[in-house]
């Protein structure tokens, strides 16, 4: 795809996992929750993770989004073997690499919409000063230009979103993960959303999405279908296709 | 992270959480307030006492008659048999002897009822003589102190404290007035200067309610026969503070010569210092103290356990704040010193806010009970470190909870 040639071939993929095992243990009990998983993503991807709950798609995107660990197998972001990295590296490759977009936004109600996305960028020790022109810039990239001193509370479900969504832009990670990112929208604003993410992939972000509605999955250029801890199919969704 | 941003996420915290802040800084507030003012008054009244060992000359020694030895027990000497006189006194006075020595005087006391009129008073008759003045550290508010001559004639005179002038005579002039002490009509020469009554002095009665005769008059009034010229102790002035062990050696070899006495052991006399008998009126301030401070201590204790329990409940009620936090990048160490920074910031505005407290409570206080309260800079800045201390002691173990909080647990809590 032309999308490619556009921006400077990478020599790793953005993720990589290579046989992922989770196994939770609940008592005496171990589970399974991740059975031998391996897939690639490469930069500017739009891939979507669907599966039922309790597939073991949320404990991908823990894995994914560097919130845990695999018990076994090799997971790499940007080439870096993140499976044996300490709590402090993981909270570092977070913070540098990956921008979250929740499904129920998480931000912080006693801050304003700016103060909320400077946020990483005051745990990456940007200065104060360049922390706001670059919270403002995500903000206005995201339409809420008007809205940056507002705090949540004073905010539509779909703005808090789009707060959410300038968090996620502003430290320009090498992947944005969204957890079911319309899972507590109205069709307006979900719609309002998707558009957005996709803006953000024809710009060439990286974004993984992780949904169980398949309308909300067909807006991706992949799907990987999850089930019961194993990946069973990745059919390409649309009309485009990424050469792997 | 640097530490100015540390700060300021802890201060948003705490302001955000106003009410749940204020009952927390209350009770820091609460027990450095008690800190303070207990430690204020034990201050105060350490004060009052050093104030008194100067008022009563710290160069004064007392000579008592008797003595007590570890193996005979108590030596006699007391009542009829005196065994200091009026001789060994002017004996004293010599400067051949006792260079170090500046004043001297010998004093009976005996308590008599006093009339003036139809009042009656009954308190302390010192018989003395002239230099009682001097060696006292006293001051004459009106008329004037029994001279010489009052002794070479036995003149019958008497001076008042302000209180017994007050008790007797009301806001009448005392001076040249009669006052009948044992029966015999006295008049009245003049009035001390009053120098404030104490509790925790060693000479129990008030130094404001006594009545001074010229001690030729005393004894012939009040005693009679062989112990005419009894005393019933020599008070002696050395000429500073830093010749008081000199004068107390040159009185001690001078009365054991004059009694014929050749071991100090088996001496018949006693030669104390005030300051002796007012360091243990001070260390028994000092125990107050300490017990005073201990119970505003456990109030702070108490405070402190309130910044961790308000800690604790933050940690759990923040717990998506935290996981939140956790996966924009914070690493747990900077989570722990947010928490540490909020605990911080209660103590020292607990502290703050208490010192004010205690420095207000300082002023009025004392306006309703006797007692003063005397506060030091150093004390109170002391109290806020440890105000400050205490958060930060009591923040620990949350903070360090909310740093070991997984980031997938934490989101995942609803």
């Amino acid at each position: 795809m032309d999308k490619t040639a556009t921006y400077p071939v990478v020599q790793h993929p953005v993720t990589e996992a290579d046989d992922v095992w989770k196994t939770y243990r609940n008592g005496s009990l171990e589970v399974d929750a991740l059975r031998g998983v391996s897939f690639a993503i490469q930069a500017g991807e739009y891939v979507a993770i669907m599966g039922p709950s309790g597939s073991g798609k949320s404990t991908l995107m823990h894995i994914l989004g560097c919130l845990d660990v695999p018990s076994s197998g090799t997971f790499r972001l940007a080439g870096e073997d993140v499976s044996t990295m300490s709590e402090e590296g993981l909270a570092h490759a977070r913070n540098r690499r990956i921008g979250f977009v929740f499904q129920q936004f998480n931000l912080l109600a006693s801050m304003s919409a700016w103060r909320n996305v400077e946020l990483p960028l005051l745990y990456a020790g940007v200065e104060r000063a360049e922390r706001q022109r670059r919270a403002l810039h995500a903000l206005e990239r995201v339409g809420l230009g008007s809205r940056v001193d507002h705090r949540p509370g004073e905010l539509s479900g779909g703005q808090q979103q789009r707060v959410a969504m300038a968090r996620a832009l502003v430290t320009n990670p090498d992947l944005i993960l969204a957890d079911e990112p319309t899972g507590n929208l109205d069709s307006v604003s979900a719609a309002d959303i998707l558009e957005l993410l996709d803006e953000l992939h024809r710009s060439g972000r990286t974004i993984v999405l992780i949904t169980h509605e398949i309308d909300v999955a067909e807006a991706a250029d992949r799907i990987m279908r999850i089930r019961d801890g194993q990946i069973l199919d990745q059919e390409l969704a649309g009309s485009t296709a990424l050469g792997r | 992270m640097n530490l100015l941003e540390t700060f300021r996420t802890g201060m948003d915290a705490v302001v955000s959480h106003r009410l749940r802040s204020a009952l927390t800084v209350l009770g820091i507030m609460i027990g450095i307030t008690a800190v303070i003012l207990t430690v204020g008054l034990g201050e105060g009244a350490q004060q009052q006492v050093t104030s008194q060992i100067s008022a009563l000359g710290s160069n004064l020694l007392t000579v008592t008659p008797g003595s007590t030895t570890s193996s005979t027990g108590i030596r006699g000497g007391f009542g009829s048999a005196s065994t200091l006189t009026v001789g060994d006194a002017a004996a004293l006075t010599s400067k051949v002897v006792a260079p170090d020595i500046n004043a001297v005087a010998p004093a009976t006391t005996v308590s008599e009822s006093l009339v003036a009129g139809t009042t009656n008073w009954t308190t302390t008759v010192v018989g003395t003589d002239p230099s009682w003045l001097t060696v006292r550290g006293r001051s004459m508010a009106e008329g004037r102190f029994i001279a010489a001559h009052d002794l070479s004639t036995r003149a019958d005179v008497a001076v008042l404290g302000a209180t017994t002038a007050q008790e007797l005579f009301g806001f009448r002039d005392p001076v040249g007035q009669t006052v009948n002490i044992a029966g015999q009509p006295m008049s009245v020469v003049g009035v001390l200067n009053a120098i404030g009554s104490s509790s925790t002095s060693s000479t129990s009665s008030n130094p404001d309610d006594q009545a001074i005769a010229p001690l030729t008059t005393a004894s012939a009034l009040f005693f009679g026969g062989s112990s005419r010229n009894a005393v019933s102790q020599i008070l002696i002035q050395a000429t500073s503070a830093g010749t008081l062990s000199a004068a107390y050696q040159e009185a001690d070899a001078e009365l054991l010569s004059l009694h014929g006495i050749t071991t100090a052991a088996s001496a018949d006399f006693t030669i104390t210092s005030e300051q002796q008998v007012l360091s243990a009126a001070t260390s028994v301030d000092k125990t107050l103290t300490i017990l005073l401070g201990g119970v505003a201590g456990i109030s702070l204790l108490v405070g402190g356990i309130g910044v961790m329990n308000i800690m604790l409940v933050s940690v759990t009620e923040r717990i998506r704040e935290i996981g939140l936090r956790k996966a924009l990048g914070a690493t747990p160490r900077v989570i722990r010193r947010q928490f540490l920074v909020e605990a911080s910031v209660l103590g020292c505005v607990g502290g703050v806010l208490g010192a004010a407290l205690g420095l207000l409570g300082a002023e009025i206080v004392p306006h309703f009970i006797s007692n003063k309260i005397t506060i030091s800079p150093v004390a109170t800045l002391i109290a806020i470190m440890i105000a400050i201390g205490i958060g930060i002691a009591f923040g620990v173990y949350p903070a360090g909870r909310a740093a070991r909080l997984a980031p997938i647990d934490a989101l995942r809590s609803e």
